[in-house]
């Protein structure tokens, strides 16, 4: 079930305060974050942010197009290298 | 013979259910369409009259993405989900299920026929 409106989207609130931050400034730096679960706003659009994927961080840059997604769909957190080979 | 949008539909049906046969549309739409259309639900297709037909093709015009342009849109929207990277695009990328569901067994319908792997032993002790 999706999330109610009436709450709108969940931003961590220090990576909104960060983010928001920068946009003032007008500076650009990546930034590191753990929060997979925030939800990507417009303001996010062309920053570079580094998400944890529970081994490193990975640089994901924001497009137009990821709006409305979460950080956390963009660092995979499996890696599959396939299946079988040959036995020893 | 009914054609609308494209498609045939069947003669021998009932209205509500024959317009089922349009991709798009299911049964509560093809009601709503007919509700809309002024035309009685239990209507076989084939005694349909031009005007009803008319009615009903201007219907599903107006408010209704149906066919082509309903698949074409299906497409874009997982090409938009490739093209970003994200888990959904990615998981579509290799053919696996896309909404969490286990792949130890089954998930049949996303991965194909089984591909069998030859010369899998059984564990021995």
């Amino acid at each position: 079930m999706s999330r109610s409106l009436k709450k709108g989207p969940f931003i961590d609130f220090k990576l909104e305060k960060r983010i928001l931050e920068m946009n003032d400034s007008g500076k650009k730096s990546v930034i590191k974050t753990w929060s997979r679960r925030s939800v990507i706003s417009p303001d996010f659009v062309g920053h570079t942010i580094a998400v944890h994927n529970g081994n490193k961080f990975i640089p994901v840059y924001i497009t137009e197009n990821m709006v409305g997604h979460k950080l956390g769909e963009f660092a995979p957190t499996r890696i599959f290298r396939g299946h079988g080979g040959k036995q020893k | 013979m009914a054609r609308i949008v494209g498609v045939d539909l069947p003669k021998n049906k009932r209205g509500e259910i024959g317009l089922t046969y349009i991709y798009g549309i299911g049964r509560s739409s093809a009601q709503k369409i007919l509700d809309k259309a002024g035309v009685d639900r239990n209507i076989k297709v084939k005694d349909w009259s031009d005007d009803q037909i008319s009615s009903i093709r201007k219907v599903v015009n107006e408010s209704y993405k149906v066919e082509g342009e309903l698949r074409s849109s299906v497409q874009l929207n997982i090409k938009r989900l490739m093209d970003i990277g994200s888990y959904r695009g990615i998981r579509h990328r290799i053919g696996l299920p896309v909404r969490g569901q286990s792949t130890k067994n089954n998930a049949r319908t996303r991965k194909g026929r089984k591909k069998t792997v030859a010369n899998k032993k059984k564990a021995t002790k």
